[in-house]
């Protein structure tokens, strides 16, 4: 899926805030910051280093951190500020906004091959649903090898936290494949029955999944 | 989604390679119930392969086929057309005694109710289909504490169903259809009536029991618990349309896909 220009402006407005609260644990440079993060999230979402330096230097420029004296190795100290710390708690008691969620290229998929010609709405469900799958067996067995032994410190919690987060989010995706199915099959058989044509109804539909992600 | 597979220490772990031939197979199996216009057709000639150490999950929409698929496969109904061959034997040809004896001996069935019984112990539950098999009642026993100790469950042998919780009684179940030689597990939505934590303990459960050498077969609609499986089959309609491959050429292309964004 092509990144939004919302999904980065998110991505960015995340490595900022956990940035932040990789700081308030006591000075930090960057290399290491990116080693952090990394071992908190599982490298789930990589970082280069570059993006660590460009966010360190916008939230020195906001007045959020501010370069420290150099460790001995000669690495360039971060430190978070009052202003940062502000920030932070801000950041962890403010919810995470869920009411313009970024486009999603799954259902617009779907709502474009209703109706179709030449494509087999069934066949694209269940192209999705095994990639939906697959992708769970494999987080799966990473779940399973993170808890044959008890997580023993708080990189292996968190890490577990995303890895779930991961799985849950696929989950739901595959529940809706299922449910997408199921309603396409009833509407199917509805038509089957009904003397009215399908593609009037089919088309509103479609026009009102349209209608909610366009406003993404 | 802007992720790929997270790969904090090492690749997700090979699954078992399976060893000689397959514990379970299913030769283009057929059920129909009814006829002429009634006719409905459960099974549309299916093809599937268990072996040794793999666990396998059926998922399809309701009416696609897949409890009958487990009921056919643990000789509880029999098929219209086809084979079901276990351990290397078309149950066919052994007669109702012949696969009563081989459901006693070679395949564990658990069900979505546990179906444990309600005046035995966890202990009794679990020597019971030793016991009907000519096993000593003394060893049969000493079997079944084996097997809750080796499962964590020791605490709860002497109890009755009523005494323990769902998942207890679930795990008491998969810990029956293991006891002995038997090496195929079937299971009919397992964690149906479970809570998510404790429908989790029960997969683990019956997971670790297929890396110990059973094959598995487990009906679910659930995507999370079927993601514990090696292979997960898809069924619609009476017939395999699509499964997940053992090896991992997918999660490549996952991260190869992924990689390309």
């Amino acid at each position: 899926m092509r990144r939004t220009t919302y999904s980065v402006y998110i991505l960015s407005m995340s490595i900022r805030h956990g940035l932040l609260a990789l700081l308030e644990r006591g000075p930090r440079y960057g290399s290491q910051l990116r080693t952090e993060f990394e071992s908190r999230t599982g490298s789930t979402w990589p970082l280069n280093v570059g993006q660590v330096y460009t966010t360190l230097s916008r939230l020195e420029r906001d007045g959020l951190v501010v370069q420290d004296a150099e460790d001995d190795q000669g690495h360039a100290l971060y430190a978070i500020t009052d202003a940062g710390h502000t920030e932070l708690r801000s950041w962890f008691e403010t919810p995470v906004d869920r009411s313009n969620p970024p486009r999603d290229e799954l259902a617009i998929k779907l709502a474009m091959a209703v109706g179709a010609p030449g494509v087999d709405i069934r066949a694209v469900i269940q192209s999705q649903r095994h990639h939906t799958v697959k992708a769970m067996q494999d987080y799966t067995r990473l779940k399973a090898q993170s808890l044959s032994d008890v997580p023993a410190n708080r990189d292996e919690v968190a890490w577990l936290l995303v890895l779930e987060q991961l799985i849950f989010q696929a989950e739901a995706e595959a529940r809706w494949l299922d449910h997408c199915e199921t309603r396409l099959v009833r509407l199917a058989e509805a038509a089957a029955t009904d003397p009215e044509p399908e593609t009037p109804t089919v088309g509103r539909a479609a026009s009102r999944i349209a209608r909610a992600h366009s406003r993404r | 989604m802007s992720s790929h597979v997270p790969s904090r220490s090492a690749a997700p772990a090979d699954p078992p390679i399976p060893a000689g031939g397959p514990v379970l197979e299913l030769r283009a199996l057929t059920r129909t119930h009814g006829s002429g216009i009634a006719e409905v057709h459960a099974l549309r000639g299916v093809n599937l392969s268990v072996h040794a150490g793999e666990l396998v999950a059926v998922m399809g929409p309701s009416g696609s086929g897949k409890s009958t698929l487990l009921t056919i496969a643990g000789g509880l109904d029999t098929a219209t057309g086809g084979q079901v061959i276990i351990e290397g034997q078309d149950i066919a040809g052994l007669g109702q005694k012949g696969i009563a004896a081989l459901r006693r001996r070679s395949v564990g069935y658990v069900f979505q109710d546990y179906n444990l019984i309600p005046a035995l112990t966890a202990a009794e539950n679990i020597a019971l289909p030793r016991e009907l098999d000519g096993v000593s009642v003394r060893k049969a026993r000493k079997e079944a504490r084996a097997a809750l100790e080796e499962m964590g469950l020791l605490e709860i042998a002497d109890r009755f169903p009523d005494e323990m919780s769902g998942g207890q009684q679930q795990r008491v179940a998969i810990a029956r259809a293991l006891v002995g030689d038997r090496r195929l597990v079937l299971a009919d939505e397992p964690t149906g009536a479970l809570d998510s934590e404790t429908g989790e303990k029960v997969l683990a459960l019956l997971r670790s029991r297929c890396d110990q050498g059973a094959a598995g077969v487990m009906v679910t609609h659930e995507p999370r618990y079927a993601a514990w499986a090696d292979r997960v089959v898809f069924l619609r309609d009476g017939s395999i349309v699509d499964q997940t491959l053992t090896d991992h050429s997918d999660a490549d292309s996952l991260l190869t896909s992924e990689a390309a964004k």
